[in-house]
């Protein structure tokens, strides 16, 4: 306990919320059904607490390739690209997201975590300047905090704020990284990408660095991400992104046209000690990122699926984020609400995940709904239902008619 | 940019902890005051209060910097020396 002292608050927060005979974080998946179902507690349980997007996880054509290339290149790597040597599954990859991307330069990493920890720790030096979006990612704060430049946070999708930021650093020689999201991975949002771009552009030395996690596969017309959506991707310096999210696997990568791009390989850390991925895993996300290419029905079902689910619950009374997206999150009053609602909801079958402080500033308290392109029409009408039922179980609408909520 | 006071910066920092704090709305503030302890502010709480007080004084904070921010003293003298270049 000496040792872990100073995360105290973590523990009395996690004791008490066991104390009310809850444990979010102890949820086991006994067995998975499909990528909307599985046995939780000994109960069949819809999930609407994934990043499945487009329910790839058990796309036949990707499990096959995925149990082929075992059998033909072995179960793993046993070592990292730089040491040991690239198999050529990774370097079929790369050049195919490059494609994808219509970008020059594409890199593999073993997570998306350790994509960000590299680029951003890596780009921005000793005398640069690292402008985060308030919301980032843990793994876009841990990068700058890996890296050495100065580091800078601008208020939550506000290009006038980051502007102002980068007014006042006019006279300061370094580069300006600025770091955005395309989809939020809490509130469902998007960056206002079009107007960050514009900023930019003010300023000389600045680079945009674009992570597309909870967006690749999900926007764009061919699923390239919000930077297809808007039309800006040119003005993209780097794009950051994972297979963990719509493409159903694990691993992370960056593309970008830069010609220094290159000497990343001998000099990012994240990517050069750790082992890289399965040959295996590679196979199957290879196929993902055709299928995500040749059938944007995928992509239409999600975003009906996210019409419907968002409507109904809009309708019921919920409150919600204000954006509709694949992510739509509910605000609950408070934290012993909150955590009543999802256990109750779990034992009503469904399973969503539930987001608080200290993850959350000012005592927000958010059940987070995720919607899959393979959720079906009836499945998704069971949920709405059930988070009716739950709501009034735990008197979430009278609460919420009083607006007693922690944040506004 | 012209030289700010202490003086000048202590009262702004007041007001906005003011609207921040948890602790009921009595509590006085001091330079000693703890955010943390005294105040009950968790750490992204004080990253977005933070955010208030380089927009009122048009600075930024950088991270490094933040995270040495104990008191309502750090906060005011950070922003007195960042706001007086
Ligand atoms: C915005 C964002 N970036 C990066 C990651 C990390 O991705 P990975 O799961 O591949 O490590 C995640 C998800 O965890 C994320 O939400």
């Amino acid at each position: 306990m000496a040792l872990l002292k100073r995360f105290q608050t973590v523990r009395r927060q996690y004791e008490h919320m066991k104390s009310l005979g809850v444990d979010p974080f102890g949820i086991k998946m006994e067995k998975l059904l499909s990528p909307t179902e599985a046995i939780i507690n000994g109960r069949k349980t819809i999930l609407i607490g994934t990043n499945n997007y487009l329910g790839l996880t058990f796309d036949p054509r990707c499990q096959a390739a995925s149990a082929e290339t075992a059998y033909l290149s072995g179960t793993g790597t046993t070592g990292s690209r730089i040491a040991n040597g690239s198999y050529a599954e990774h370097t079929t990859l790369e050049s195919d997201l490059a494609d994808f991307y219509g970008k020059k330069q594409a890199m593999v990493f073993s997570t998306g975590y350790q994509a960000n920890l590299g680029i951003i720790s890596t780009i921005a030096g000793p005398d640069d300047f690292l402008l985060l979006d308030a919301d980032s990612h843990a793994s876009i704060y841990d990068g700058a905090k890996l890296g050495t430049a100065t580091v800078i946070r601008f208020r939550h999708n506000d290009p006038n704020d980051l502007d102002r930021r980068l007014n006042a650093l006019q006279d300061k020689p370094g580069n300006k990284i600025i770091v955005l999201e395309g989809i939020y991975s809490m509130l469902g949002d998007k960056a206002p990408l079009t107007d960050f771009v514009a900023v930019k552009k003010k300023y000389a030395n600045a680079y945009i660095v674009l992570d597309e996690a909870h967006s690749m596969g999900v926007l764009g017309q061919t699923g390239r991400g919000l930077c297809q959506e808007e039309n800006v991707e040119a003005d993209i310096d780097f794009i950051v992104g994972t297979f963990s999210k719509s493409l159903g696997a694990v691993g992370g990568f960056c593309v970008s046209d830069s010609p220094e791009f290159d000497l990343l390989r001998l000099v990012c850390r994240p990517y050069m000690f750790t082992a890289s991925l399965p040959p295996a895993t590679i196979a199957s996300v290879k196929t993902a990122l055709r299928i995500i290419q040749q059938e944007p029905q995928l992509r239409y079902r999600l975003w009906q699926n996210v019409e419907f689910f968002y409507n109904q619950l809009a309708q019921l009374g919920f409150r919600l984020g204000k954006n509709k997206s694949p992510v739509v999150p509910i605000y609950l009053p408070n934290v012993e609400v909150g955590t009543l609602f999802w256990q109750n909801l779990l034992k009503n079958g469904v399973y969503a995940n539930i987001v608080m402080p200290p993850a959350t500033p000012m005592g927000t308290v958010l059940l987070r709904c995720s919607i899959c392109s393979a959720h079906e029409r009836q499945q998704l009408q069971k949920v709405v239902d059930i988070l009716k039922k739950t709501a009034e179980e735990v008197g979430y609408f009278a609460i919420h008619t009083q607006q007693k909520f922690a944040v506004a | 940019m012209s030289t700010l006071q202490i003086s000048q910066v202590f009262p702004k920092v007041i007001a906005i902890l003011q609207r921040y704090n948890k602790s009921g709305s009595n509590v006085h503030i001091s330079m000693q005051t703890d955010l943390s302890s005294d105040l009950n502010l968790d750490s992204l709480t004080v990253m977005d209060l933070i955010m208030d007080l380089e927009q009122e004084f048009n600075i930024s904070i950088p991270m490094n910097v933040m995270s040495e921010i104990k008191t309502a003293g750090d906060l005011t003298s950070t922003i007195t020396k960042l706001a007086s270049v």
